[in-house]
């Protein structure tokens, strides 16, 4: 879904690159971890309650299953593709565990089932997009209806509870001290999805196929292919989300996880993937997920409701994209 | 004719046809021309929302807040009727209100060149937030509006009631103003090749903002027809209505690629839907099947789309290289 006025496409490309210390330091990366550290001592000078270990654990579970995906997302979004599903693959894979743990299965099972679910719609949008070429907007509008349409005709307006206390580990238990167990995941799917978009060939290829699909497979890429695993990658982390968001809440219900898709979304955009495709890097979507879960902690501190929450998330969105193109216009002009 | 028989109006209208029959071999009382007017009246929201989508799909956009918008101004209206201001002036200010919210999108695609989708994405959250900051999340409820309010909508004129009437019209209007007037002719231009219409004068983001501002007053006219209707005003009202549009719309044909569908496809589409969803309690299937039917209607209706459309550009280029 590009939107791009002909007028004004077209990449600028200076005339001479500055040094990398001073490029790293005008980075969109270092503007997020500038405001990071802004918001952590506004926030700890807010409330008194904000610099105890428990509460900044606590603090995590506002980001942590949200940026799993987010790390998937982004690879997605510098190809040039979107899943607007995610939200929803976590419904039906909380749905298929929760059917599986009403049949009596053990722990193992349910968290083999939540992967296994996830992986299968991941492969169902990337079959739909890479097979047979059709544009992953509506595709995972589609597929968003569908996934959760699923959840709904399984459950209707019920829910399914009584989880072995056993799976409560990935979403409520610790590793060492206040580490947490998602915590752990997030970091490393950080390390993992850093690693394959950064230094692999694999990487590589998705930057190309984002800046020019025809270029890429012009130079022997098998662009469907990769899109097909990036589509498999986000349906893999979203099944991982849904083990952790179900054994955190200890329940599913239909409604699981809407709204997810936005936040994922922000996270990826916030830090600083376009959504045209084409550029963007692990390590910002990491600190944009930080940002992200400071502020909502730091307002959820300050008595802020959820929706004006989400008045805030959908602000920072509009303006991470429009105050550099209003910076850029200003200084144009 | 073979154009007319396989246009993707034609098919559609035709599995309209057989889902009708389908549904009246089994229940007869649901083809009574009473329950198809009911029918057309409780599809006359999704009606009016996919016009203005379908639209902004054609210029090569697509507008997620039109939901949102609907239940800001829906709440709007709630809120003037409380204070005691004439109908009138309320319908004005709601369709005033929704150009307005449209026009914000419409700013921030044309001025910043920010993609819809994202633009939209945000803005979602804020207009239905707002409602929040409006209300405090208050409900207006039925006994809180006036009875001209609620009676609108409602009222029969010539065997239709007003909101299936307004709906009817806007189809008319869109029609008119897509096919015989030349800001139609832009959009479909903008849509369907944004350079060549650079070329010919036309201004591709200017036409973009008219695109969202129709679809937002859209909207915002529904947004007072809804609360007025069901008679009640919430923060969550016609929460994630904007995927029944955009299910409407790609059901209808129109092309989200941009450049390309008709007011009568949107509007069979969301008549399709609307069969669907009116017919599932009459058939005994339980209404929480409706999502995934609706999803499954999608990714047909696109798997189809792009099985009957092939790029004719690129056929002639193959066509030449194979020559040589």
């Amino acid at each position: 879904m590009t939107t791009a006025n002909p007028a004004t496409t077209g990449r600028q490309i200076p005339d001479r690159l500055g040094s990398p210390a001073a490029r790293a330091l005008k980075s969109w990366e270092a503007l997020l971890l500038v405001t990071a550290i802004a918001i952590f001592i506004l926030n700890s000078l807010a409330s008194p309650y904000f610099l105890d270990p428990w509460n900044l654990s606590d603090a995590t579970f506002n980001f942590t299953e949200k940026a799993m995906i987010a790390f998937a997302m982004a690879m997605l979004i510098v190809a040039g593709e979107i899943d607007l599903s995610v939200g929803a693959i976590i419904a039906l894979a909380s749905t298929v565990m929760g059917v599986a743990m009403a049949a009596g299965a053990p722990t193992p099972v349910l968290v083999l089932l939540g992967l296994g679910t996830g992986l299968a719609c991941g492969a169902f949008n990337g079959l739909l997009v890479a097979r047979f070429g059709l544009p992953s907007i509506v595709v995972t509008i589609g597929t968003m209806s569908l996934f959760r349409g699923i959840s709904y005709i399984v459950l209707g307006d019920g829910a399914f509870t009584g989880y072995p206390p056993a799976f409560a580990w990935f979403g409520q238990g610790y590793v060492v001290w206040v580490i947490t167990v998602e915590l752990v995941i997030f970091a490393l799917a950080a390390l993992a999805f850093g690693i394959l978009l950064h230094r692999t060939n694999f990487g590589r290829m998705v930057y190309a196929i984002g800046n020019n699909a025809t270029a890429a497979r012009f130079s022997g890429i098998r662009v469907d292919r990769v899109r097909f695993i990036l589509f498999l990658l986000t349906g893999l982390m979203s099944g991982i989300a849904a083990i952790c968001l179900t054994s955190r809440l200890g329940s599913t219900r239909p409604s699981i996880a809407s709204g997810f898709e936005l936040e994922v979304v922000t996270i990826v955009v916030l830090g600083g993937v376009s959504i045209l495709g084409g550029s963007g890097t692990i390590p910002g979507v990491v600190l944009a997920a930080f940002v992200m879960g400071l502020v909502t902690f730091g307002l959820g501190l300050l008595n802020v409701p959820g929706i004006v929450m989400s008045i805030i998330v959908g602000a920072l969105l509009i303006a991470v994209i429009a105050l550099p193109r209003l910076w850029r216009m200003a200084r144009g002009a | 004719m073979t154009r007319l028989v396989t246009s993707r109006e034609a098919i559609l209208a035709l599995a309209i046809l057989i889902l009708l029959a389908v549904i009246a071999t089994r229940f007869p009382g649901f083809v009574a021309p009473a329950n198809l007017a009911r029918v057309l009246t409780d599809t006359a929201p999704l009606i009016l929302l996919a016009l203005g989508q379908m639209v902004v799909i054609v210029t090569k956009c697509i507008d997620l807040s039109v939901a949102a918008n609907l239940a800001l101004c829906g709440m709007v209206a709630a809120l003037m009727n409380g204070a005691g201001l004439p109908l009138p002036l309320i319908l004005l200010a709601v369709i005033g209100l929704g150009a307005a919210l449209g026009a914000v999108n419409g700013l921030l695609v044309w001025r910043l060149g920010i993609p819809s989708i994202v633009v939209t994405l945000g803005t979602m959250t804020i207009y239905r937030g707002t409602i929040f900051l409006l209300t405090g999340g208050a409900w207006i409820n039925a006994h809180q509006m006036s009875d001209a309010f609620k009676a609108f909508p409602r009222a029969v004129v010539a065997g239709l009631p007003v909101m299936a009437w307004i709906a009817l019209a806007a189809v008319a209007a869109m029609a008119l103003l897509l096919t015989r007037t030349p800001l139609g002719r832009a959009f479909y231009a903008v849509g369907g090749n944004p350079h060549a219409a650079v070329y010919t004068g036309i201004s591709v983001g200017r036409t973009q903002f008219l695109a969202f501002v129709l679809a937002g007053a859209l909207a915002g006219l529904t947004g007072y027809l809804w609360v007025a209707r069901y008679a009640v005003a919430y923060v969550d009202i016609a929460g994630g209505f904007e995927l029944d549009v955009v299910a409407a719309c790609v059901i209808g044909g129109i092309a989200i690629a941009g450049g390309s569908g008709s007011v009568a496809g949107a509007v069979m589409g969301a008549l399709f839907l609307g069969i669907i969803k009116n017919a599932l309690p009459v058939v005994g299937i339980s209404p929480f099947w409706q999502m995934a039917i609706s999803g499954s209607a999608i990714l047909v209706a696109i798997a189809f789309n792009a099985a009957s459309r092939r790029d004719p550009g690129r056929i002639i280029l193959k066509r030449a290289e194979h020559r040589t």
